[in-house]
């Protein structure tokens, strides 16, 4: 795929122009609009190969493999869009398991009609993203649906991660007494989604967190003695992520609301609408499950990370045969803290 | 956050908590009626339960809209919507509400009617502007609460001449709900639900004021205390009713002072009169046909009446057999005894409008408190 001006004489127009179905179709024009669009953003070696795969080393250790789908609406949004998220979304995902994040691998679906001014934005956002996380997008593949069935564009990603030797994080370590830390605030990403959606509109100063987890992770992993579970809080919120790992460890959780941070400006706006910053996603935070003993130094090093700024440690993981996730209220009584049913609904009156 | 954190303040909670413990005497019981889903719902998230001696009990009453909503009328929107010319504006409660046969909003969205949630009905009318081709209905739900705002609605659909926006009407009425509790045989006469006191509506109230009340708190003899919907209100409105029994009263009292006054919101009042009147009965969950309970749009909008552009039968939807919300909704039965509780009927697959809304008695039960009496059968 090198560049080679003969090849597309009419260079594609990506201002005014528009995804149509012979950018999916395998001609010549998926071609241009590969090399002048995707290759232009993700620029690295293994992608300018042109190939159908990429080929890389990945030395020892154990490998980690993820894919995570982005079908997000509003694609832009404060603090991100759609692309800067799907690095993130799987960068973070790999990251989880305690691995280094090598590479990715990128699928779009595009809806004929979308244009090509946004995909470019999207792309570019995307590039950065990789660029700043230092995990390169070497290879990939585009589709076009037929205008209506699909929505502008759906990114599927796919992060190759390593491990290092002795590291064994996983959902089903929790063991009883162990500590339950946060990296931050709950709630950002989804109160930005939905303050942008066209049809609840108020002014809101909250941006998304999304952000690439990875070198937080690298910074716990090298300086915490015994780590038992990371995962990141994305959909369903905070609450379904501890019911995912307590189910997953055969074990309880006992929480502290007041020790929970949620920015006031979150609080508010899920006042407002009836929804629980607990349930609400977050794409730059991550839950550390670690023993109580290494609780203090993990939320030093969290705290001394760009971040973790606001992390807390937030509770503990108990013996409890029912996986049920507790909290003690900021009033003093006590609730479960349930899966999340469905969707979240904002409530009548 | 201001005007909610002083409302939910642990070190009031606890000197209420005593207080309470001091006042209620342990030689009796008292058993107190919250009608509202609101209440419900922070009696659940907060945990007040757990701050009460074991004496004082919350029986949680039918006043959450989507519960009461009967069948019938999810069947007459999940016709209205499978027209294919029809946008369906609802509140984001009713999408997943059962109608007969398991069918939800939410299901035939998934088959692609045009079914949209909205926060307001400001979102109605701009849907209705903006798609001029096709007939825009709202779904009007909930208690005084809401009634004013679709009030507001239809006038000004009338002032733009609004020809493709129509109201679905099932607005209805608190004071008729409570009377019509407080004369059910169960309540009167056999005494198997004994409610001892009333925690009065709170946003309802701004609009009705407390005015209302004062007669069936004369005629049962029973106290009201109007309360707010932060836990602290729960807490102190609790106290006040333990009060008034132990001193033999019952009288309308009114804790949410900061916005409910005697004779409420008289502009919101006069606005829904202008619009609605009443219907001669309507029907609610759990409690059958309440006359003069609900409210209909007068004549001078019926173009604006989806009852009168549309066919809209009166249907008689059936409850899933084993199903124990109209119980639950007169405070007859608690969630945990009904057998579909956990089993079958969960927030995920509700077979049942309680374990729909958050505000209802089952959803709340089952997502804060199932722990505290049946853990055993929650983890089942």
């Amino acid at each position: 795929m090198n560049a080679n001006p003969k090849r597309f004489p009419v260079r594609l127009n990506i201002k005014k122009g528009f995804v149509d179905m012979s950018h999916g179709a395998g001609g010549r024009a998926m071609a241009q609009l590969i090399e002048e669009l995707f290759v232009r953003h993700f620029d690295n070696e293994l992608l300018r190969k042109g190939n159908d795969q990429a080929a890389f080393d990945v030395g020892g250790g154990r490998m980690v493999m993820s894919v995570d789908g982005h079908v997000i609406s509003p694609l832009f949004f404060p603090g991100g869009d759609i692309g800067s998220l799907a690095v993130h979304g799987t960068v973070n995902d790999v990251a989880m398991s305690g691995a280094k994040p090598l590479y990715l691998s990128a699928g779009f679906i595009l809806e004929e009609g979308f244009p090509l001014a946004d995909l470019d934005r999207i792309v570019a956002s995307m590039g950065k993203a990789s660029r700043d996380t230092g995990v390169p997008v070497v290879c990939g593949d585009t589709k076009v649906v037929e205008r209506g069935k699909g929505d502008g564009v759906f990114i599927t990603t796919t992060g190759v991660g390593v491990v290092p030797a002795g590291i064994e994080i996983s959902g089903d370590l929790a063991r009883p007494g162990d500590a339950v830390l946060v990296s931050g605030t709950l709630g950002d990403h989804g109160v930005a989604i939905m303050s942008s959606r066209e049809n609840l509109t108020f002014e809101t100063t909250i941006e998304s967190d999304s952000a690439a987890l990875h070198g937080l992770v690298a910074d716990l992993v090298a300086g915490v003695e015994s780590i038992h579970v990371l995962r990141d809080p994305t959909r369903g919120g905070l609450a379904t992520t501890l019911n995912e790992i307590a189910s997953q460890s055969g074990v309880g959780m006992q929480l502290e609301e007041d020790a929970i941070p949620v920015r006031p400006a979150v609080s508010a706006a899920c006042e407002l609408l009836g929804l629980d910053p607990l349930y609400v996603a977050n794409e730059g935070k991550l839950v550390c499950i670690c023993p109580e003993e290494h609780a203090g130094r993990a939320l030093e090093i969290m705290r001394e990370h760009p971040l973790g700024r606001s992390a807390a440690i937030i509770g503990r993981v108990t013996e409890d045969t029912h996986g049920f996730v507790q909290m003690e209220t900021g009033f003093g009584g006590n609730r479960v803290l349930d899966w999340l049913s469905s969707e979240q609904l904002p409530r009548i009156c | 956050m201001r005007f909610v954190d002083e409302f939910r303040s642990r070190d009031v909670a606890q000197k209420l908590a005593a207080g309470i413990a001091e006042a209620a005497d342990t030689d009796r019981d008292y058993r107190l009626m919250e009608f509202c889903g609101g209440h419900t719902h922070a009696i659940f998230r907060y945990g007040i339960q757990d701050l009460m001696p074991a004496n004082v009990r919350f029986i949680h009453g039918p006043g959450c809209p989507v519960c009461v909503l009967p069948i019938g009328r999810i069947d007459n929107a999940i016709k209205l919507a499978r027209d294919d010319e029809v946008i369906l504006c609802i509140y984001g409660d009713l999408l997943r509400v059962p109608g007969s046969r398991q069918t939800s909003l939410l299901k035939l969205k998934a088959t692609g009617a045009d079914v949209r949630m909205v926060y307001s009905t400001t979102d109605a009318l701009r849907i209705a502007r903006e798609n001029p081709g096709r007939q825009v209905v709202f779904f009007a739900i909930g208690f005084e609460t809401t009634t004013p705002a679709t009030a507001v609605a239809l006038l000004a659909a009338e002032r733009e001449g609004l020809e493709n926006f129509t109201v679905f009407c099932n607005h209805v009425l608190t004071p008729a709900a409570i009377q019509n509790i407080l004369q059910s045989p169960e309540v009167r006469d056999i005494g198997s639900v004994s409610i001892d006191g009333f925690l009065g509506p709170s946003h309802v109230s701004s609009i009705i004021g407390s005015k209302p009340y004062e007669f069936f708190a004369e005629e049962y003899q029973k106290p009201v205390v109007i309360a707010g919907f932060e836990p602290l209100d729960v807490m102190q409105s609790a106290l006040m009713l333990i009060r008034q029994l132990n001193e033999g009263r019952h009288e309308v009292e009114n804790e949410y002072t900061r916005v409910v006054t005697r004779e409420g919101n008289v502009k919101a009042q006069q606005l829904v009169a202008d619009v609605f009147e009443l219907r001669r009965e309507f029907e609610w969950r759990g409690l059958g046909f309440v006359p003069y309970s609900a409210l209909r749009i007068k004549s001078r909008f019926a173009a604006f009446d989806a009852e009168e552009r549309f066919d809209v039968p009166a249907l008689r939807g059936s409850d899933v057999k084993g199903c124990e919300c109209p119980s639950i909704l007169r405070g007859a039965a608690r969630p945990t005894d009904c057998k579909l509780f956990g089993t079958v009927c969960t927030p995920d697959n509700p077979m049942g409008s309680c374990m729909v809304s958050s505000e209802g008695a089952c959803a709340a039960y089952w997502s804060y408190g199932r722990f505290r009496k049946a853990p055993e059968e929650a983890a089942a």
